[in-house]
């Protein structure tokens, strides 16, 4: 059976100066799965989804969502970016700031209303954040920001998801209700692609993965592709983990 | 003249209203616009911007060779422009930091600015006289059309501030974020620049090249103390603007006409002074407060769970003991007991203690996190 292809990535080529971040990266996620981007710092990997989203400008390459021009397809997909990228102590609510996440939907000028609340409060208690709703954002602990970047992106009501280290400084509590969701949003038949920095975790959250340095080392089925020998050629070291059988 | 005075003459006198409404006028259009700049973490770009607005002003002169306010604005806010994009070039095309870039720039245009006062200056040209103003600013020179043109500056910021609402908050607040969803973020960028230079290019007759960044900054750094929400932030801040250019213009006139900029600045800084002490949420004082009230909290809950640990190894938790055992407690003073006593955790019968049902209770739950409820 051929798979759809969610996300289509051809000869991406990215650099900040002389040398590339990214090079000539082929790409193809298929619809449905939950892919984890694993490479060592410095491998590209938040780089990837910032050029796949049009946040970078890429030297070369180019990128499709099903079959057409991101530029085309932008209601399809949602961004949950590094917790860290923005200012917690911004004058606002965590309510808003789910709001946001229908700001693209409205397009300019056009206010948010009450259709537009309703969502922001059903992704803010999918992500069980609902009793923190009028708190201010930078009275949330690490783990509750995280949390309603996510609902943010719930809100987009997407096909396709791309996060940024949405486990990054997170306890073992909402590290679990992230990955439920996650494995909600894949049960939905959503493509979700996610920076992921725990090696030992990759098995067991998601079904895909691509392995990233500079230049793509390989993508396909964790169960197939997650071995020691890509592990090496990715970090450069023997890198030794156990996956269960 | 004393502030009695003024502010009896202030509504009749001509010369008074205009310039009182002129400085108020422009206090609350940059403490409106001042809270975008804050909130970007720009806040040094006003200082670079009116610094480079003085270029401007000089080449409008030598080029009119009139000194009508509005033509000079006009070379300010183009010089003042172009420094703007040449800060964003610097740091977008070189490894330079931002400071470094907003440093160069300020310091390259004023010096050049002041090159060409000093060269006006030196022209026989009679009219030249007091171009100078410009350097720390003079309300008493402002008109009504001066007034008119603020007024009408001012409406149409507040239009687009209105109208862009939603855009210039996601902005402000997450950039990248704002590109994915399909908004163009450079062009809701410009706008917001544009309209902090134009701000600044209207205070400069009042408030001067020098001293403009303050009413841009200290209105919104004060009025970000008082709320949590953007929208009340920004009219907080033009409120206090809007004061401070009032209380400048009125202590300056009343007060042998000390410089009006100067002084309105002094009083934007008070503003902040007191926000930053008094604030309910974010004010040191009550910050203060909270933190020794917190200490005394803790002293006393560790005082009430010393208690518990005795009184648990008994069958009977009300079983009296000796109030001197506590002295062996470092927490414990006579203070703490009484106040115990108040919240019936404990109830004192002579020289002895004894935990109350209620004080058991609380002490056995204390600061067990699955039993609190997070709101």
């Amino acid at each position: 059976m051929k798979q759809t292809i969610a996300v289509q990535v051809d000869d991406l080529t990215v650099a900040y100066n002389y040398k590339p971040v990214l090079w000539d990266i082929d790409l193809e996620i298929p619809e449905g799965v939950l892919m984890a981007i694993v490479g060592p710092n410095g491998a590209g990997k938040s780089t990837l989804i910032k050029s796949i989203l049009g946040i970078l400008k890429p030297i070369a390459g180019s990128v499709s969502i099903y079959g057409k021009p991101y530029d085309k397809q932008r209601s399809l997909v949602a961004y949950v970016p590094q917790k860290g990228s923005v200012d917690w102590d911004f004058p606002t609510t965590a309510l808003d700031v789910v709001m946001m996440g229908t700001y693209g939907s409205l397009g300019w000028i056009k206010r948010p209303g009450q259709k537009e609340k309703k969502a922001a409060l059903e992704a803010l208690e999918k992500v069980g954040m609902l009793p923190f709703k009028n708190r201010q954002i930078s009275q949330l602990s690490g783990g509750q920001q995280q949390r309603i970047f996510l609902a943010r992106a719930l809100v987009q009501n997407a096909s396709i998801y791309f996060m940024d280290e949405p486990f990054q400084g997170v306890d073992a509590t909402t590290e679990i209700a992230i990955i439920n969701i996650l494995k909600e949003l894949r049960k939905a038949g959503k493509t979700v692609i996610v920076v992921h920095h725990d090696l030992q975790t990759v098995p067991e959250y998601f079904d895909w993965v691509t392995f990233l340095n500079v230049k793509k080392i390989a993508t396909g089925p964790v169960k197939d592709i997650f071995n020691d020998d890509n592990l090496t050629k990715t970090y450069g070291i023997n890198y030794k983990v156990s996956i269960q059988e | 003249m004393d502030l009695q005075e003024y502010f009896s003459l202030v509504f009749t006198d001509y010369t008074l209203r205009t310039i009182t409404l002129g400085t108020a006028i422009l206090g609350a259009v940059t403490g409106m616009l001042g809270s975008f700049a804050v909130l970007r973490k720009q806040s040094l770009l006003g200082d670079a911007i009116s610094h480079a607005a003085l270029p401007g002003i000089a080449i409008a002169f030598l080029i009119t060779g009139a000194k009508d306010s509005n033509i000079l604005l006009l070379g300010a806010l183009v010089s003042g422009l172009i420094g703007t994009f040449w800060i964003r070039g610097i740091i977008k095309k070189t490894h330079l930091k931002s400071d470094t870039a907003l440093g160069l720039i300020l310091s390259l245009f004023f010096g050049f600015g002041m090159l060409l006062l000093t060269f006006i200056q030196k022209q026989p040209n009679a009219n030249q006289a007091g171009l100078d103003k410009y350097l720390f600013g003079q309300a008493a020179t402002l008109v009504e059309s001066d007034v008119w043109m603020m007024t009408i500056v001012t409406g149409f910021c507040l239009f687009i501030l209105l109208l862009f609402w939603k855009e210039f908050k996601i902005l402000l607040f997450d950039a990248d974020y704002t590109k994915t969803l399909g908004f163009n973020t450079k062009f809701i960028d410009i706008l917001i620049t544009t309209f902090i230079v134009l701000a600044i290019v209207l205070g400069l007759q009042t408030v001067g090249v020098v001293l403009m960044s303050a009413m841009l900054l200290a209105p919104a750094a004060a009025a970000r103390q008082w709320t949590n929400s953007l929208g009340r932030m920004v009219i907080i801040a033009a409120i206090f603007g809007a004061l401070s250019g009032v209380f400048g213009t009125a202590v300056s006139a009343s007060q042998n006409n000390l410089s009006t900029g100067p002084v309105i600045v002094i009083i934007a800084s008070i503003f902040v002074l007191v926000s930053f002490v008094f604030s309910p949420s974010r004010g040191l004082l009550f910050k203060q407060i909270r933190f020794i009230k917190n200490r005394r909290d803790l002293q006393l809950h560790k005082t009430l769970s010393f208690m518990y640990n005795i009184a648990k190894t008994h069958e009977n938790i009300a079983h009296p003991h000796a109030i001197k055992i506590l002295n062996n407690f470092q927490g414990y003073t006579r203070g703490t007991l009484q106040k115990l006593v108040r919240k019936n955790y404990v109830s004192l019968d002579g020289n002895q203690w004894s935990l109350t049902q209620e004080g058991y209770k609380t002490a056995a739950n204390l600061y067990n996190q699955q039993t609190q409820n997070d709101e």
